[in-house]
C-alpha cells in the first residue's frame, strides 16, 4: 500500500496536477481571505469556507481523482499493478489516500489563514477545524466517488466529467426535498442523504458522531465498490 | 514450476481459451507458439493473475494463483506484450517503485544495479522513460519483471517491435536468464523460438494442438518427406518406373520446365529414402536424373499446417 500511496503522491508532483490544485485553491481561499478576512477586519474563516465549497466539489475534486486508475488502464500499467503481490484493497485504498492527502494540504492553507488571525485576536478555533475537519470528510467521500468512476472509464475526461456530475448531484440534493414536498418518506431519504445539511453542521463547529459514521461509511462503500469493479473486470 | 489445468477462458459466448493443460518444469524455456488471436496473450494473463479463468487451475510452485494469488504472484516475473511502463518516471524511479510495490527484500541498491547491468540499461538510469527508444523501453520493462528475482517469467512476445540486432541481443539474453529461471516465452516469430526455446507449445483457436520439443516435432511432422526430381525421357514410362520403387507412397508429374523432361514429385513413406534406387534405375534405363531436391519440412510448415488445420476443422464443426 506504501509503494502506490508514495508513486500516486509523487505523480501529483511529477505532473503540473498537483500544483495546479493547490494553485487554484490557494488562488481562491487566498482572494476571500483578502476581501474578507484583511479588508473587513473579519475574525471568521467561514466565509472563506464557504466561498471554497463550490470550487473543492466541481472542481478540484473531479481533477483530483479523474487519473486515478483511468490512466493505468489507458497506458497498459494496470498490468504491472494487478500482477503484483498486493491486494486489490492495498492499491484502491493507497490511491485514495494519496488523493485526500493532496487535498488535505490544499485545504491547509486555511490553516495558515488561522494562525494569521491569531498573532491579531483570538480566533474560533473549533470552528475553524470543525470547517477544516469536515470539508476533508466531505472531501474524502468525494474522492471515493471519483476514485469509483476513474476504475469505470479508460478516458480521463469521462472521469472527470462524471465525478463532476455526481458532486453537482449533491450539492442540488436539498432543493430536490424542496420541490417533492408533499412526499415524505423521499424527504426523510434526502435528509439522510443531505451532505449539504451534515456539512454544515461541521461548519458551524458542530462535531457529531452521526456525521462522521456517515461520511466514513460513505468512503468505505465507495471504495469498496471500486474494489469489486477492479475484480469484476478480471472476471468478464 | 507452472502447472496448468484445463484453463478456460470464455469472453461472453466467446471461448478464448478452451481447456488448455500444459506443464513447464524447472529450468525449462517454454515456447508459446500461436497466430494472432489464438489465446496466447489471454493464457498470459490468467497465468499472472491479470484475468480469471472462467474453468481450470494455475499452479505457480505449488501455489494456486486464485487460491493463494500473493504467494503465486510473488514468484512470477512478468513482461506484457506492451511493457507496463509510467512514461514520466526516470528508469531510477520506475524501478524502485516496482521494487516497492512487488515488496521485495533483496538489498535495495545492489539487486538494482545487477538488474540495470544485466540488461544494459545503467547509461539511461536516470533519463525519463518517455524520452527512450522502444529497444529501451522494452529492455526497461524486461527490467521490472526481473525484480524480486522470480523463479517464473512469462515473457508475452518479448522482441515484437525491435530492430533485428536488438532482437538477437534480448534472444540471447532470455537464453542466459533460462539458466536461472523457468520462463515461458509467447511468440509468432518462428526462428525465435527455435533458437531459445527447449520446448514448444503450440495453441490454434484457444486450443493446444501440439506440445513436444522442438527437435521432436520437426521429427515427427517431417516423415512425410516429399522429394522433387526432373528427369530426361518419356514422362509415362519414368512415372511406372518410380512407382515400382520400394519407399514410393505416390508420384506425380508436375510439369516440363525444359524440352524432353519432367519434373515430379515424389511422396515418401515415413523413413524412406529411395534417392540411390532412383538413380540406379533410371540409369539403367537411360534416362538421365537432371536435378533432384528433397522437401524437408520446416517449424514454419509444421505450424503453418497445424495451426491451418485446427481452424479448418473448427470451421467444419461450425458448418455443421
Amino acid at each position: 500500500m506504501s509503494a502506490i500511496f508514495k508513486k500516486e503522491l509523487r505523480s501529483y508532483f511529477t505532473s503540473p496536477l498537483g500544483y495546479i490544485v493547490l494553485a487554484v485553491v490557494f488562488l481562491f481561499a487566498g482572494w476571500s481571505f483578502f476581501a474578507y478576512n484583511m479588508s473587513y477586519g473579519a475574525v471568521s474563516l467561514s466565509y472563506v469556507y464557504n466561498s471554497l465549497y463550490t470550487v473543492v466539489m466541481l472542481l478540484v475534486l473531479p481533477v483530483l481523482t479523474m487519473r486515478l486508475f483511468s490512466d493505468e488502464k489507458r497506458q497498459k500499467t494496470d498490468q504491472a499493478l494487478f500482477t503484483a503481490p498486493t491486494s486489490l484493497t492495498a492499491l484502491v485504498v493507497g490511491k485514495f489516500l494519496a488523493a485526500l492527502l493532496l487535498f488535505a494540504m490544499s485545504m491547509a492553507i486555511t490553516l495558515v489563514f488561522a494562525i494569521i488571525i491569531a498573532t491579531k485576536t483570538t480566533p474560533e478555533w473549533l470552528v475553524i477545524f470543525g470547517n477544516y475537519f469536515g470539508i476533508i470528510l466531505l472531501g474524502g467521500m468525494v474522492i471515493a466517488i471519483g476514485l469509483l468512476i476513474s476504475c469505470l472509464t479508460e478516458s480521463q475526461f469521462i472521469a472527470a466529467i462524471g465525478t463532476f456530475a455526481i458532486s453537482f448531484l449533491l450539492i442540488l440534493l436539498d432543493q430536490v426535498g424542496g420541490v417533492f414536498q408533499g412526499v415524505e418518506w423521499l424527504n426523510k431519504v434526502l435528509a439522510f442523504l443531505s451532505v449539504n445539511t451534515r456539512y454544515t453542521n461541521f461548519t458551524s463547529g458542530l462535531i457529531r458522531y452521526d456525521n462522521i459514521i456517515f461520511f466514513l461509511s460513505m468512503q468505505a462503500l465507495f471504495l469498496f465498490l471500486a474494489v469489486r469493479v477492479l475484480d469484476r473486470k478480471r472476471w468478464k | 514450476m507452472i502447472e496448468v489445468n484445463n484453463l478456460t477462458k470464455n469472453y461472453g459466448a466467446h471461448c478464448a481459451v478452451d481447456h488448455i493443460s500444459f506443464h513447464v518444469n524447472e529450468g525449462e524455456i517454454l515456447g508459446f507458439l500461436g497466430p494472432n488471436g489464438a489465446g496466447k496473450s489471454t493464457t498470459m494473463n490468467i497465468l499472472t493473475g491479470y484475468l480469471s479463468s472462467s474453468d481450470g487451475s494455475v499452479k505457480i510452485s505449488g501455489y494456486d494463483i486464485l487460491e493463494d494469488p500473493n504467494a503465486a504472484k510473488a514468484n512470477i516475473g512478468y513482461l506484457p506484450e506492451l511493457p507496463p511502463l509510467y512514461l514520466d518516471m526516470t528508469v531510477r524511479e520506475y524501478l524502485n517503485f516496482m521494487y516497492n510495490l512487488k515488496k521485495c527484500t533483496l538489498p535495495r541498491a545492489q539487486h538494482i544495479k545487477e538488474i540495470c547491468q544485466i540488461m544494459k540499461i545503467e547509461n539511461v538510469y536516470g533519463r525519463l522513460i518517455k524520452n527512450l527508444s522502444k529497444g529501451y523501453r522494452q529492455r526497461v520493462g524486461m527490467a521490472q519483471a526481473l525484480i524480486g528475482n522470480p523463479p517464473v517469467l512469462v515473457l508475452d512476445e518479448p522482441t515484437v517491435g525491435l530492430d533485428p540486432s536488438q532482437i538477437i541481443e534480448i534472444r540471447s539474453l532470455i537464453k542466459a536468464l533460462g539458466k536461472r529461471h523457468t520462463i515461458i516465452l509467447s511468440s509468432h516469430i518462428l526462428p525465435e523460438v527455435e533458437a531459445v526455446c527447449d520446448r514448444l507449445v503450440i495453441i490454434s483457436g484457444g486450443k493446444i494442438v501440439a506440445d513436444d520439443t522442438t527437435e521432436n516435432l520437426i521429427r515427427e511432422y517431417s516423415s512425410d518427406r516429399r522429394l522433387m526430381v526432373r528427369v530426361a525421357g518419356p514422362a509415362f514410362e519414368v512415372e511406372k518406373l518410380i512407382n515400382g520403387i520400394d519407399g514410393v507412397k505416390t508420384v506425380t508429374a508436375i510439369t516440363s520446365r525444359e524440352a524432353g523432361t519432367t519434373d515430379f514429385a515424389i511422396e515418401l513413406n515415413a523413413g524412406a529414402d529411395i534417392r540411390y534406387d532412383l538413380f540406379k534405375r533410371l540409369s539403367d534405363r537411360g534416362f538421365a536424373l537432371l536435378s533432384s531436391h528433397s522437401m524437408e519440412r520446416s517449424l514454419e510448415d509444421i505450424f503453418m499446417s497445424l495451426t491451418s488445420e485446427n481452424f479448418a476443422s473448427k470451421k467444419g464443426g461450425k458448418a455443421k
